[in-house]
């Protein structure tokens, strides 16, 4: 089954309550996928010339101050670790690409979950309602975020092998449905230097979209390519800096609902999802056609 | 005062699913099978909830104020659901008999399989709308998705915009009446003539369903019957 939700601020009123209202929707979806949940929130861009990470530790006891120290001493700065239950934000002042590339071969038992300049995913094992309070989700401001909430078909439940799944620097992917030729796939992409950190068949959807993109395709047409290579069943909602987008496969077994008003855009696998929005029951809404890319994103001012 | 006016006057039973928990809302619509209870039922605040007004088997009305989940007045007998909203998947799956009325759009799978009564949906419908229906008669006043009377054995559907890709994949003997554009016929499903007897179905099937529309716009669509095994001495069975 599992459950997508997705939010897209217009008003700076609904970037101001985005965890609120993001909480309440995941909440909603609770039943969908009682395994595990996840959320990437786009918020609080880090400066130019800084990038941010979202690390995650196994280990309860985790000395993030400490590992912030270390990361001054290498580039320089002096940002605090901002804590929520497993996970850590840390802005470190290099680019997104040395900042995970230090993290990864200084500190290889930590998972780096998100890196960029204003993504932000956290996700954990459990269910959905509890992960909402553990994370304390309610409290973040933002501009878009998407979540997921997790019923597992394909692989083990895991904290890694939750949604979202990074899919580049700000780029991020939530999957409904499950995909068959995951394995070829993940194979052919390894090949072209795509790395994979579990057997889970999203994140080769992931990593499919990042070789994508990294061959230069845009992230409408890395999407509209999922339709030829990838087999299997997905609603996909994707996202960027800027925005997100939404893919489903051409059969459409798999749900999604969308739907705008002047303060917001929502997706979700349900109405009930977006029922909890402010204004929902004058919100236009709409079903998202079977392999049509729908895309929104900020308008440069 | 006949039957009817006093209908009218008598006192709306309003069920607020905001403060009611929906099985309790359902077991009391289901009591009314088999022990008397109010005609008429206003259901608010369902807000997307699944199986609203499901499994009914009495001579009720019951309007839905919102939009409702997966599977609303599925399995309906003889009851009249009305939602004055959109409905998601599966609405009116496996209905027997009776009325439901969705005013705005429906999502995938609506009136699956269904064995009698009708359907009207005055939006779109989804895909797969009339899959395997059975019997019961399905209007919509807009268009429907892909796959839509897949397998459908008899009953009609209407559709009064446009049809997606494959409709009627598979067809036996229900009847597909489209006034649009058909994106593509499934397999074994083509257009036949439009007889005095199909007009007749049409304009009645449009009449109880209040749209109005020209049954002359109309095309009908239906099995070559070169895929299954049909025997013409058979036919009544359909």
């Amino acid at each position: 089954m599992c459950g997508i939700v997705g939010l897209f601020a217009k008003s700076p009123e609904v970037e101001e309550r985005l965890g609120m209202h993001l909480a309440a929707m995941l909440a909603q979806m609770n039943d969908r996928g009682p395994d595990s949940a996840g959320v990437a929130v786009y918020r609080d861009p880090a400066p130019s010339g800084s990038s941010k990470l979202t690390l995650f530790s196994a280990d309860p006891r985790e000395d993030w101050g400490g590992l912030a120290r270390q990361l001054a001493d290498v580039f320089g700065g002096a940002a605090e670790p901002r804590v929520r239950a497993s996970h850590a934000v840390l802005v470190v002042e290099t680019d997104a690409e040395d900042a995970e590339a230090w993290v990864r071969s200084n500190r290889p038992d930590l998972r780096v979950m998100s890196a960029g300049s204003a993504i932000e995913i956290y996700k954990e094992t459990g269910l959905p309602r509890e992960f909402v309070r553990e994370f304390g989700l309610e409290d973040l401001q933002g501009t878009h975020a998407l979540g997921h909430t997790r019923m597992a078909t394909e692989s083990r439940v895991t904290t890694e092998g939750s949604h979202p799944f990074s899919t580049g620097f700000d780029l991020c992917l939530v999957h409904n449905g499950s995909l068959s030729n995951h394995n070829r796939l993940r194979a052919n992409l390894r090949r072209e230097g795509i790395e994979f950190q579990t057997e889970n068949d999203t994140e080769v959807a992931a990593g499919y979209l990042a070789w994508r993109m990294r061959e230069g395709a845009s992230l409408e047409e890395a999407l509209e390519s999922c339709l030829d290579d990838l087999d299997g069943f997905y609603t996909f909602a994707v996202g960027t800096k800027d925005g997100f987008a939404v893919l489903r496969d051409p059969i459409a077994c798999k749900p999604a609902v969308l739907a705008e008003t002047d303060d917001w855009v929502a997706m979700g696998s349900e109405w009930r999802a977006i029922s909890v929005l402010p204004g929902s029951a004058d919100a236009r809404m709409w079903e998202p056609q079977p392999g049509v890319v729908y895309v929104w994103e900020k308008v440069a001012a | 005062m006949t039957a009817v006016a006093a209908r009218e006057t008598a006192a709306v039973e309003v069920v607020d699913l905001g403060t009611t928990s929906l099985r309790e809302l359902n077991q009391r619509l289901h009591d009314l099978a088999t022990s008397p209870g109010p005609h008429a039922w206003r259901i608010v605040n369902p807000n997307g909830a699944h199986a609203v007004a499901c499994g009914l088997d009495a001579d009720v009305e019951v309007e839905i104020d919102g939009h409702v989940g997966y599977y609303c007045a599925g399995m309906n007998k003889r009851a009249t659901v009305r939602v004055h909203g959109n409905a998601s998947t599966g609405l009116a799956e496996n209905m027997m008999s009776g009325l439901v009325v969705v005013e705005g759009n429906a999502s995938q799978s609506a009136g699956a399989s269904g064995h009698g009564g009708l359907l009207v949906v005055r939006g779109d419908a989804s895909a797969r709308c009339g899959i395997s229906m059975k019997g019961l008669d399905i209007v919509v006043g807009g268009s429907v998705g892909h796959m839509s009377a897949f397998m459908a054995q008899t009953g009609a559907l209407v559709v009064c915009g446009d049809a997606g890709e494959a409709l009627g994949d598979s067809i036996y003997e229900a009847r597909l009446y489209v006034r649009g554009e058909v994106a593509s016929l499934g397999a074994d499903c083509i257009e036949k003539e439009l007889h005095e007897e199909h007009r007749a179905q049409l304009a009645s099937l449009l009449e109880v369903a209040e749209i109005d529309a020209d049954v002359a716009d109309f095309r009908r669509y239906g099995s070559a019957r070169q895929l299954y095994n049909f025997k013409i001495d058979n036919a009544a069975a359909y």
